[in-house]
């Protein structure tokens, strides 16, 4: 599902945050990325993403070379793609429906279907007695769930989150990566971006180690 | 076949339900911030409705001007002491010269009388203790002429003893053929700057517009929103303004044409003319809304093609 060869980013003020870093990671596959602060988690997710790009080496993703993705594709390859962030970024001014239902609004989704796919969504994370109220007025984990909800509502093949459960206690943290391991079972494949290696370790899943920009260890026996 | 003509009604409905949807919410948004919005929009108003009001008076004025009777004449003014009887036999003599059509006489005494009706200035004419005016021949060429040819007309009847003043009288008419067109030119100069200004007000609201809306923007734009999708609701914004703008510019031209049909009227009363201001007519309305819509489209169009490009997630 994702291949990066060689990939190196270089942001100009500060220099190599990725080194040469050639990783698989197989559709259907979950996985963990972890290291130290700094190591360079937050910038390989945002390459996968398109929300950076990358300075050298290859990124293929879904088939999909990244470099060959222009301004105009860009929009169409996101659609494909879940992503979840530490901070939630939920719009407070809209309902919790609105803001689960904003990949299928952009993407031109009827609104018999919206509703539809929004409330089995909202029904997965739990939330669904919810949908009328405003993100201000839920706790910090239901606002992780309703981020959640809107990264797999318009079923991406990928999910990304960079420190989901950053702000959240250990139990809920759990909570919350069941229910990656659950979209992960439907065949989603999930790359998590973690410093909790508690938590991480717990679960059967690879762990990639990064440290300064370099794979420390990809996590895979047959890989090194 | 039948599923592809499916397939495309289905996108059809997707996309005009998608601008539905992006208009009413713009829409929403202008009528949930009432004040701001017609504050706005009476700034762009005001701004369409200065060159607009200019401009179709101007439009009046020359048709009413193109209406005059423009039939080509030389009126000689004859000196005071020439007599009626001398004035009528110049008449006739001028009847038989070459080029000639027609002479008429105006005697003084008829000249007073219709002055002291048209002008109004009855009493102060009572204290004159005789008649200021001279009489006037009116002679009108056989054909018409070029100005050139009714110029050397006009030189030839001004050195007749008998006459003091020979004058052209379609000369004020090309002079306000001149000056109309001075004017016309500096309306449509008056009009790109104001439709520069109301460019810049439509750009620089709708920029406030997306800085407010940048996490959304940011959002949209993370989960797969295309540009043109992001910049739909502030284009209708725009728009918006802009119609709503073309509304005010229209009832101030109503007011205004109310205000100054009146005055204007009895002006071209005094000329013998029959102009009219005819602001409020169905054509000049909808030119009015129109500009107001396109130059709001188009102001944001600007903005909003730029500042989208800026704003990308990080
Ligand atoms: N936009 C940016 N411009 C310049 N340097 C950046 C930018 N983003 C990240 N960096 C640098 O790149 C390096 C890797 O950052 P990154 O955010 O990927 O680390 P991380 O592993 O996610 O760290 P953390 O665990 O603290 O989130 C850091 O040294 C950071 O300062
Ligand atoms: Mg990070």
């Amino acid at each position: 599902m994702i291949q990066l060869h060689q990939v190196s980013k270089v942001y100009p003020e500060r220099g190599e945050a990725l080194r040469q870093v050639s990783l698989q990671i197989d559709r259907g596959e979950m996985a963990f990325l972890t290291g130290p602060s700094g190591a360079g988690k937050s910038t390989l997710l945002k390459i996968i993403a398109l929300i950076e790009r990358h300075t050298r080496g290859q990124v293929v993703v879904d088939g999909k070379n990244l470099e060959r993705i222009g301004r105009r594709a860009l929009p169409y390859y996101r659609r494909h793609i879940g992503f979840i962030f530490q901070d939630h970024r939920l719009l407070t001014e809209r309902t919790v429906f609105d803001n689960v239902a904003l990949p299928l609004v952009v993407a031109g989704v009827g609104r018999g279907e919206i509703e539809r796919r929004v409330r089995a969504a909202l029904d997965k994370v739990g939330l669904l007695a919810m949908e009328r109220r405003h993100p201000r007025a839920l706790s910090s984990g239901e606002q992780q769930r309703v981020g959640i909800a809107r990264a797999v509502v318009h079923r991406p093949a990928l999910l990304l989150a960079d420190e989901p459960t950053g702000n959240l206690d250990p139990e809920l943290s759990l909570e919350i990566m069941r229910l990656f391991e659950q979209f992960n079972r439907v065949g989603v494949t999930v790359l998590i971006a973690s410093h909790d290696l508690m938590l991480i370790r717990s679960m059967p899943h690879r762990i990639i180690r990064l440290r300064d920009g370099r794979v420390e260890d990809s996590g895979r026996r047959e890989a090194s | 076949m039948n599923r592809s003509r499916r397939d495309r009604r289905a996108r059809w409905t997707a996309w005009v339900t998608a601008h539905l949807q992006a208009a009413v919410s713009s829409l929403g948004q202008l009528v949930r911030a009432p004040l701001s919005t017609l504050i706005t929009s009476a700034v762009i108003g005001i701004t369409l409705c200065l060159p607009a009001a200019l401009y179709f008076a101007l439009e009046d004025l020359s048709r009413a001007l193109s209406g005059l009777d423009r039939e080509q004449s030389v009126s000689l003014y004859l000196r005071r002491e020439v007599t009626l009887e001398q004035a009528r036999a110049l008449a006739g003599h001028l009847q038989t010269q070459p080029g000639v059509g027609s002479v008429s006489l105006i005697d003084a005494d008829t000249a007073l009388e219709q002055f002291r009706r048209q002008s109004g200035y009855d009493q102060a004419l009572a204290l004159l203790e005789e008649n200021p005016l001279p009489h006037v021949l009116v002679v009108t060429p056989l054909q018409r002429l070029d100005p050139s040819g009714i110029e050397a007309l006009q030189k030839r009847l001004a050195g007749l003893p008998e006459v003091e003043l020979a004058q052209y009288d379609l000369l004020w008419i090309q002079r306000l053929d001149a000056i109309l067109a001075v004017a016309r030119r500096a309306t449509t100069l008056v009009s790109a700057l104001l439709a520069i200004a109301v460019l810049v007000i439509v750009g620089n609201t709708i920029r406030v517009a997306i800085d407010q809306r940048r996490d959304e923007i940011v959002i949209g734009k993370l989960f797969g929103a295309t540009d043109a999708f992001m910049r739909r609701p502030f284009l209708y914004a725009g728009a918006g303004y802009g119609l709503f703008a073309g509304v005010i510019a229209c009832i101030l031209l109503g007011l205004g044409e109310l205000l100054l049909q009146g005055p204007v009227t009895r002006v071209s009363g005094l000329y013998q003319s029959g102009f009219r201001l005819g602001w409020i007519d169905p054509g000049n309305l909808l030119s009015l809304l129109l500009s107001g819509l396109l130059l709001g489209l188009i102001g944001a169009w600007f903005t909003v093609v730029r500042r989208l490009r800026e704003i990308e997630p990080q």
